[in-house]
């Protein structure tokens, strides 16, 4: 893909994150950024790519760490997400008059 | 796989993504917003490794099986009032990631041209960066490196060297391609030092910002590291990643009444207590009935507000200034109120007092009171942290009300019960000029007609500003562990059923 276009996405793509993200209450702002961390181990792709092109075992060793990293992230960013979501209750759920 | 094909695919995994975020704006839809993001995460990483052939490779199964099971396992050990250092922690883990995305692109000497070398280069940058800053983030949320601003001689002229070594590496990286593996390593270690330069000077309690700040640089350093490996996918998910930070740090900043560059440049962490209180002293007591309707104590304003003693003194003695309250008039109040709000403060949750406080609320509508909780937007030490710890323990989140919501019916409740809460209601924010809180949002609790404040002292909050709202005479101060004064309000309750 030609470098002017992952420019005019990653603009994209902010701008309208930006108009998303107003939309959350501040009530959710934790889950929010819990959830954001497991969106930033979408760099695990491109980890993914770099071990399929390291040729060096130095460098495919590398790579191997950032996959490790980032799918904490992803995976201890959504589970976490998912944890605090599950305890927000309404007045019934949390057995209230 | 076409290219057509994938790149459709990758709109549709975004797209996906998107709905997932709105879906987080409303409680009932959040958990299947976050479950609807996990799920397209999961079909990029299984589509790029269909794409680059890489399914057959069982080294890389094993790294992400490794990754998901420790990620699943903090997930599930770790505690709500850990969440500022698990975030902090995150965003390190996020950002070294992609930096050792750059390295290895580098170190291959990957194809393309300038563009994706300039990339890797500042991939590199604000992934190290972000790596150690967050590491150093997480050690003082966590109490391992001491909380306290740390500011070395010349510290602000270290820190713009630094960084214009760095501007100059970046450029040097993709101009000197035979050099680039040692340019991308000095690089490298000098980003790391920026990183720990730059948050050792941030202070406990501007912490938020910096959390929210390294969560924007984190997705910014993916999608740079997706622009090194031409992968518009991960462009795209980074920015948005890095706009969701963005936006929370100015969210942040305007909560805390700081502006984001004053926080950089460590302008907010000179505080000399003592002006500053008597000057918030004075103003409060000159203005506080126009501002507060709020019947300031004008012995307050005259005597040292720093001294305590004499303070504590008069308040044992049994109130010489005529309409001091005492904590039988809060018992009292307690039990007949129709409104009680209360306002909890990070000091709630370092005394783990939320249950107790869970406790007092449920007793309180058993009398037929209504309870309503008054969230300030930085109460606790990220956004958003109090009300993960109330419903934590069960208070549903229709009793959790924002600052704007609940200021008005300050007025109108019968009484206001602070738990741990201090710079978020302190009146000298309306008046105290000069002082480093005048003019942020404050709960407007003076505006009760009593006022309990359950706090461990008397001492100002992280502001370094006394609090004119403790000496007022309808304010009733129960000093010490939350637990325990939230017991002895539990048990004044008690004793007329």
């Amino acid at each position: 893909m030609e470098p002017i276009w992952l420019i005019v996405i990653f603009a994209a793509t902010a701008l309208a994150g930006y108009k998303l993200i107003r939309q959350v209450p501040s009530l959710l702002h934790t889950p929010l950024m819990s959830g954001m961390n497991a969106l930033s181990g979408v760099t695990v792709l491109g980890a993914l790519c770099a071990a399929g092109a390291a040729v060096y075992s130095g460098s495919r060793f590398c790579a191997y760490i950032a996959i490790v990293l980032a799918m904490i992230n992803v995976a201890g960013g959504f589970g976490v997400t998912a944890r605090m979501l599950n305890m927000f209750k309404s007045k019934k759920e949390a057995g209230g008059e | 796989m076409s290219d057509v094909l994938y790149y459709l695919l990758c709109g549709g995994l975004l797209l996906g993504v998107m709905a997932g975020i709105a879906m987080l704006s409303r409680v009932k839809t959040a958990p299947y917003g976050n479950g609807l993001s996990a799920l397209c995460m999961a079909a990029a990483i299984l589509l790029v490794m269909r794409r680059y052939e890489l399914v057959s490779l069982r080294a890389l199964w094993i790294c992400l099986a490794i990754g998901l099971i420790l990620g699943l396992w903090g997930a599930v050990k770790v505690k709500m009032i850990q969440m500022p250092q698990t975030v902090a922690l995150l965003n390190g883990f996020g950002g070294a990631a992609s930096a050792l995305v750059a390295a290895v692109y580098v170190w291959q000497a990957g194809p393309g041209g300038g563009f994706f070398y300039t990339a890797a280069a500042i991939t590199l940058a604000i992934g190290w960066f972000t790596f150690s800053g967050s590491l150093i983030a997480a050690g003082k949320l966590h109490n391992r490196i001491r909380p306290q601003p740390l500011i070395w001689p010349g510290h602000s002229r270290i820190l713009i060297l630094t960084l214009a070594v760095m501007a100059a590496l970046i450029c040097l990286l993709p101009l000197w391609r035979q050099g680039s593996g040692a340019v991308a390593v000095v690089l490298s270690l000098v980003s790391l030092f920026f990183g720990v330069a730059f948050a050792l000077r941030i202070g406990g309690a501007d912490m938020p910002v910096a959390i929210s700040l390294l969560n924007a640089l984190s997705g910014t350093a993916g999608a740079v590291a997706g622009m090194t490996v031409n992968e518009p996918l991960l462009v795209a998910v980074g920015g948005v990643v890095g706009a969701s930070g963005i936006l929370l740090t100015q969210i942040m900043c305007r909560g805390m009444n700081r502006r984001l560059p004053e926080i950089l440049t460590g302008a907010t962490v000179a505080v000399k207590p003592l002006p500053a209180a008597d000057a918030a002293g004075e103003a409060a007591g000159n203005s506080a009935d126009s501002q507060l309707q709020a019947g300031g104590d004008p012995a307050g304003s005259q005597k040292p507000a720093d001294d305590a003693s004499t303070d504590r003194q008069k308040q044992e003695s049994g109130a010489p200034s005529g309409g001091k309250k005492q904590e039988a008039d809060v018992f009292a109040a307690l039990r007949s109120a129709r409104q009680v709000i209360i306002v909890p403060g990070y000091g709630m949750a370092l005394a783990q007092a939320q249950h107790l406080l869970k406790k007092l609320s449920d007793a309180l509508e058993q009398r037929g009171a209504e309870v309503k909780f008054a969230i300030h937007p930085v109460a606790g030490r990220m956004p958003g942290h109090m009300n993960v710890l109330l419903c934590e323990a069960d208070v549903p989140y229709g009793q959790l009300y924002e600052m704007q919501d609940i200021n008005e019916q300050f007025a109108h409740c019968d009484i206001a019960v602070a738990v741990g809460a201090n710079d978020v209601i302190n009146p000298a924010a309306n008046t105290a000029e000069g002082t480093p809180i005048y003019g942020m949002p404050v709960l407007q609790i003076a505006g009760a007609p009593l006022v309990a404040v359950c706090n461990f002292d008397r001492k100002p909050g992280y502001a370094g500003v006394e609090n004119p709202l403790y000496d007022m005479d309808k304010t009733v101060l129960f000093l010490g562990d939350a637990k325990e004064s939230l017991a002895k309000l539990l048990q004044a309750l008690d004793e007329t059923v």
